[in-house]
């Protein structure tokens, strides 16, 4: 068994050294807000040698069909993960207090707007 | 010669150049630009058939000319040459085109409608053109000669970008904002800019008269559609 | 399976094996039995280096595509197949292996791509073959793929077949209207039906008595069925197809069979599938040559940027940094 120990969306990868000829520029994860009024929420990820290509190349590759109206581009070496397993008991709290969950509660048929 | 008219010519560049942009398909230096050059092509090709539309029949007017009835400036014929040629092809051209379409965009007409909307795809073409300009001109030392030598290769096609196609144009105040734009870019670039004038004798695009590697483009694009006259695709 | 007698491994296989029997997505993070990993990784590479070989058969005829209609539908094409290259890259990546090490694996001969890229498109009716056959059998593969177990790759396979719901329709629009035109435009549609028609059985891979890895794939949900469900699916969805278009597919054999409810079809020729994954194919050596041709003549372009974002240092992120110090 073995479990990645790299970035937080995976990017466990070396992405190596960008300077060195047949190394992969560095890894960046994107981040694309599909329209006004919603979140950024991760696309996928790419290379590029800096921000500025990042952003260019997250433009062309993510909203060629025009899936968003802002994009960001992060470091996938910048990421802090919580922890290595997803499932950890970092989150497990959140099972336990179904009442902060709207569907815990029971309403009277008839009452709207609650 | 009948006069082509405004929108051929314009149309004409945007086909030729998106003709050459689509031949990177399958080439292009690293994934991610596989897809911004078909981006590139993609948009030239969209505002090519907007333009023949205004003439007449789109593959009629693409398929069945010969080289003498086309009317594209020749710097948008030119062959991809290395990756250096074709960012100082597309820096050329897109800065010319930005500020072209800047200009028709503020008239009536269905040109001015089209330069309206592709004013900003343009824009994204310079913007695309001057990002790889300056990472090839201020890069390696490799990358900055193959830059300026491709930057001086071309040089001398751009004096055509300014010989008036649409009547009411400045096209010295365009030329005059084109040198300043591209002087700015190639300078930021740590290239030279070249210094011998931009021009060449021999005849020029927009009166028909093409450089050679442009008939074999031409022989390429259009042999499948003569080879069938009539049919449908 | 690795045979191991240390408990907490042995703990950890039965978690894993718990989860994705319970439908539970595997998350890059998580822990995951080394020959799950190494089976996803393979897959995927495989996957993404189609993608981008894949490009080459049709990329052949966009510069002479008979109407502008047909060549902004193929350089849009074309440009998808990069972009699902990129999100599957992206998606291996996820597993700790670099796009760089993958592609010098593609380019040495070290992990495959399909082997249907290396036939040749000898006429513009190919292309139309290539989207309603290639990717009419590669949909068929991909959309189970996208309750895969593993996270990164599920989520790129959606992409992908929503994105690609126009591939397959436009090659089969092209065929419609090439089967609809001249007589020398049928022949040439009915041609690359032809040709097309077996190598499009031969992407489901080797029957299932001869795919030792697929039961595995099976129970770890990396694969939804087996290549053999999967071909049939495909055979039958196609017979139909071919009669709307008017045009035969060239199996005597095919004949609905009433009792099962599916087409039955005639035996593929696995020595050729063999044959062409061994590198004998028609087009094997091109397509990797221009693959390889186009990475290392890329090389001076990549490291000039790299140079000109260390040169600027700080906003390179990762290692760009380091270059510059």
């Amino acid at each position: 068994m073995s479990g990645t120990t790299g970035g937080a969306v995976g990017a466990g990868s070396a992405s190596g050294t960008s300077g060195a000829s047949g190394a992969d520029w560095p890894l960046w994860e994107v981040f694309v807000r599909p329209r006004r009024g919603l979140a950024h929420t991760h696309a996928g990820s790419l290379h590029a040698p800096d921000a500025e290509l990042a952003l260019r190349n997250a433009r062309d590759l993510f909203t060629r069909r025009g899936e968003g109206v802002s994009l960001w581009v992060v470091p996938a070496a910048a990421i802090a993960a919580s922890s290595p397993d997803e499932r950890d008991p970092f989150f497990a709290p959140a099972a336990d207090k179904p009442y902060r969950h709207p569907t815990f509660y029971e309403v009277p048929d008839g009452v709207r707007h609650l | 010669m009948t006069a082509p008219g405004v929108a051929l010519p314009l149309a004409d560049d945007a086909l030729i150049l998106s003709h050459r942009l689509a031949e990177w398909a399958g080439h292009a230096p690293v994934l991610e630009e596989e897809v911004a050059l078909a981006n590139l092509a993609l948009d030239l090709l969209g505002q090519a058939r907007a333009l023949y539309a205004m003439v007449g029949d789109e593959d009629a007017l693409a398929f069945l000319r010969n080289e003498r009835s086309f009317y594209n400036a020749q710097l948008t014929e030119q062959p991809n040459g290395d990756f250096a040629h074709t960012i100082a092809r597309q820096l050329y051209f897109s800065t010319y085109q930005e500020l072209l379409y800047g200009r028709l965009a503020t008239g009536t007409d269905d040109v001015a409608a089209l330069a309206a909307k592709a004013v900003s795809e343009t824009a994204y073409h310079r913007d695309h053109a001057v990002t790889w300009t300056l990472r090839l001109g201020d890069g390696t030392a490799v990358s900055h000669t193959r830059m300026q030598r491709a930057a001086d290769a071309l040089w001398r096609y751009t004096g055509e970008l300014f010989h008036p196609v649409v009547p009411g144009i400045d096209y010295a105040a365009l030329h005059a904002d084109w040198t300043a734009r591209v002087t700015a870019v190639l300078t930021e670039a740590t290239l030279t800019v070249p210094p011998f004038a931009p021009r060449r004798a021999g005849g020029l695009g927009r009166e028909g008269v093409h450089t050679e590697p442009f008939g074999r483009l031409l022989a390429e694009m259009q042999h499948l559609h003569r080879s069938h006259p009539g049919a449908s695709w | 399976m690795p045979v191991t007698d240390d408990p907490a491994t042995t703990a950890a296989l039965a978690r894993f094996e718990r989860a994705v029997a319970a439908e539970t997505r595997i998350e890059p993070r998580d822990e995951m039995p080394d020959a799950y990993r190494a089976t996803l990784v393979r897959q995927i590479a495989q996957h993404a280096h189609s993608e981008i070989i894949g490009m080459q058969p049709e990329a052949n005829w966009i510069t002479r595509a008979p109407s502008l209609r047909r060549k902004a539908i193929l350089i849009a094409k074309v440009q998808d197949e990069a972009g699902h290259g990129l999100y599957l890259y992206g998606a291996a990546e996820t597993l700790g292996v670099g796009r760089a090490e993958l592609l010098d694996k593609l380019h040495t001969g070290r992990q495959k791509y399909s082997s249907i890229f290396n036939y040749p498109t000898l006429t513009w009716a190919d292309v139309g073959a290539i989207g309603w056959l290639v990717d009419g059998a590669a949909i068929t593969n991909q959309v189970p793929l996208c309750r895969c177990s593993y996270g990164p790759y599920a989520r790129a396979m959606v992409r992908i077949c929503k994105e690609e719901s126009f591939h397959q329709r436009q090659g089969y629009e092209l065929l419609h209207t090439l089967a609809r035109g001249t007589a020398e435009q049928r022949a040439m549609a009915q041609d690359a039906v032809d040709r097309w028609w077996w190598p499009s059985l031969m992407m489901f891979g080797p029957p299932d008595g001869d795919s030792p890895r697929t039961e595995r794939s099976v129970a770890w949900r990396i694969k939804r069925h087996t290549n053999d469900e999967l071909r049939q699916r495909f055979v039958d969805i196609c017979v139909p197809q071919a009669a709307s278009l008017g045009l035969t597919l060239p199996d005597p054999a095919l004949r609905f069979d009433e009792a099962r409810g599916h087409w039955e079809f005639g035996a593929i020729d696995w020595d050729e599938f063999r044959a062409v994954l061994r590198g004998e194919g028609p087009c094997n050596e091109e397509r990797l040559a221009q693959r390889r041709r186009a990475h290392e003549e890329g090389a001076w372009v990549r490291e000039a940027a790299a140079a000109y974002a260390a040169k600027r240092g700080g906003r390179g992120g990762g290692e760009g940094e380091e270059v510059a110090a």
